[in-house]
């Protein structure tokens, strides 16, 4: 072997590419990452942005979701008039006002009951993972009874038994919508559990968790340093994937008339309140229907993209393409 | 195998009974009672000799008597709402319908979507990829609701070549089927195609082809098999939730099926009809699941079902 030139030292020389390099730059090269959320922030900033304009009376907007007007009502599609240009429903309420605070309302539930089921599902798989023995046979025991319970029958229970309960504490419209995201959260947590008790226990058995057990580290150390930093991908993967499930929840409850109270609107009531006007095979007025599902379905569709694609991105065995 | 399948059994009552438990406790605690209705409430001598006929005089001597009676004769009582009819009656008029509709439907949710899925994974990129995508995303991210109704107006009523509603004929099966399977099948079709992908990329499937087998062949007999088996731990839940109705499909096609009740019974507080529900619903789920594990060790010879009763 020759001896090396002084400059070869600082030659380009393979470096290994750390794993969050690696998924940054996968990140910018998958394209269902981009338009997902791309479509999502657009979504969120217009949602958000125009809340001023569409949830306050006193700035006399046209955009407020509860402007009726009854010289327009049923006012089709157009483009002179800023609150008309998706039409306006039977009380002459603006569609793009409704359409825009009801996203509002739906990404809420969705994010919020996400939440729920993230903060729920990681403690439980958490202290399965990381107890073991008969904690863990009992808690996933539990998990396994809670799986053979009928999903839609207990999101009805859990909101009807948790409504008193909060009633009392807030204002009814608040107390409603916190018990809806909380009675879909509550269901919605089980595959959470069973992921994150997974990961934890193949976790346990790698040499970087029994290096630090080794050197006496203590168990909520190990456990809230070492252990929890590894759970984000699964466990930001499975929260993307149960937004879109609790928003199509709260779609079904809308639909019951046990979700959101008229006349707050969001995606799902804005769809079961046109289904009647959209279908209609005499006079239709397709609008109403199909703003709503449009906007549902493209929402679903990005968050499952994004989803997906964070599951190809985080973790580098599976690299296959979802849908 | 056997000693799986009579370890499983020997499951079914622990479970059930905890599911009876966590369902007897939220329908107690959900406020409100079936008895007291506003406007048309009963005179408190009526009203407490129907809580004496039913063992619920008070919360305990139900919980009490109940499970007892169900333990013993098999009997949910009488429904809390519906006077005049027991749990047991009412779960026995409903439950073929939703069986027959959701058979149906199942079985159009696999054939579909496994070809869908297959077709996609085998000419990726093409029109048919493109098509089973947009099917995958009208049944996953329209409501329930939508699809069983655009269904409805567009084959029903534009073009009416099926009935609008009701139960009876096989006619009439047909279009509230494909409406719950449309759900089902979107997700085997997604299924499918993830796992097909991954399968025809394996070292058999290019031997097998180098062998000279024809591409038809490779595919119908080595390679659906193996990528058959994540669609089929999802039939589990699946045929469980298909063959108990469901509620969206049943208004809108005007059905008296089981799904009505999943809602029903809540919304009246009719605890005993709750419970049953419940009850039926479990019974079927751990069914199915049990049933898809020996499948999959019939489908799969890989697979040990004895090392899985350990893990």
């Amino acid at each position: 072997m020759s001896v090396a030139p002084a400059e070869s030292l600082h030659s380009p020389v393979e470096r290994p590419v750390s794993p969050g390099r690696m998924a940054l730059h996968r990140a910018r090269e998958s394209g269902r990452l981009l338009w997902g959320g791309g479509f999502l922030l657009v979504m969120l900033i217009l949602c958000l942005g125009s809340l001023p304009w569409t949830t306050s009376r006193e700035r006399a907007s046209s955009l407020y979701f509860d402007h009726q007007d009854t010289s327009r009502s049923y006012a089709q599609p157009s483009t002179g008039d800023v609150s008309l240009l998706l039409g306006a429903d039977r009380l002459g309420r603006s569609l793009l006002g409704r359409a825009l605070a009801g996203g509002a309302i739906s990404l809420g539930i969705g994010v919020m009951a996400a939440g729920v089921a993230v903060l729920l599902g990681l403690t439980v798989g958490l202290l399965a993972g990381f107890a073991g023995g008969w904690v863990d046979n009992l808690l996933m025991r539990l998990v396994d009874v809670l799986y053979s319970l009928p999903y839609v029958l207990m999101v009805i229970l859990i909101k009807i038994a948790l409504e008193p309960a909060l009633a009392g504490l807030m204002p009814s419209q608040a107390a409603n919508l916190v018990v809806l995201f909380l009675a879909i959260g509550l269901v919605s947590w089980l595959t959470m559990a069973r992921v994150v008790r997974g990961q934890v226990l193949s976790l346990r058995s790698q040499p970087f968790v029994e290096a630090a057990a080794a050197l006496g580290l203590p168990r909520y150390r190990i456990l809230l340093r070492h252990v929890l930093p590894n759970l984000a991908g699964p466990v930001i993967i499975y929260a993307t994937l149960t937004v879109p499930q609790a928003i199509l929840q709260e779609s079904f409850l809308s639909f019951l008339g046990i979700g959101i109270q008229p006349p707050m609107p969001t995606w799902g009531l804005l769809a079961s309140e046109g289904l009647a006007d959209g279908l209609n095979p005499v006079n239709s007025r397709a609008w109403l229907l199909v703003v709503p599902c449009a906007l549902l379905a493209l929402t679903l569709l990005s968050l499952n993209f994004v989803g997906d694609a964070l599951r190809d991105i985080l973790d580098p065995r599976r690299e296959q393409e979802k849908l | 195998m056997l000693k799986f399948i009579a370890w499983r059994l020997l499951q079914f009552p622990l479970t059930l009974a905890a599911v009876y438990l966590i369902t007897f406790t939220l329908a107690w605690v959900a406020p409100g009672s079936p008895f007291d209705r506003g406007e048309r409430n009963l005179p408190p001598e009526v009203l407490e000799a129907i809580k004496q006929s039913m063992h619920a005089s008070s919360a305990w001597e139900f919980l009490a008597y109940y499970p007892y009676n169900i333990i013993v004769n098999g009997d949910f009582g009488y429904s809390f709402n519906y006077e005049e009819w027991t749990v047991n009656d009412i779960l026995a008029a409903a439950l073929p319908v939703s069986v027959t509709i959701g058979l149906f439907g199942l079985t159009f949710a696999v054939i579909f979507g496994v070809a869908l899925g297959t077709l996609a994974a085998v000419r990726r990129g093409s029109a048919l990829d493109w098509l089973s995508l947009g099917i995958a995303i009208v049944g996953i991210s329209l409501p329930g609701f939508v699809t069983a109704a655009l269904l409805l107006v567009m084959f029903a009523v534009r073009w009416p070549i099926f009935p609008v509603g009701g139960f009876g004929s096989f006619r009439e099966v047909i279009l509230p089927g494909i409406a719950v399977g449309l759900m089902p099948m979107a997700y085997i079709a997604r299924l499918t195609r993830v796992s097909m992908l991954e399968v025809l990329s394996s070292d058999y499937i290019r031997t097998a082809r180098a062998k000279g087998l024809s591409r038809m062949r490779v595919i119908s007999h080595h390679a659906l098999r193996n990528a058959f088996l994540p669609v089929l731990s999802y039939l589990g839940p699946a045929t469980a939730a298909t063959l108990t109705g469901s509620f969206v499909v049943e208004q809108v096609f005007n059905l008296p099926g089981l799904g009505q009740h999943f809602v029903n019974s809540v919304r009246n507080r009719d605890q005993t009809l709750i419970l049953g529900t419940v009850m039926v619903y479990s019974l079927i789920l751990l069914t199915m699941n049990l049933l898809v594990d020996i499948a999959y060790a019939w489908v799969d010879p890989r697979i040990d079902l004895e090392e899985k009763k350990t893990a």
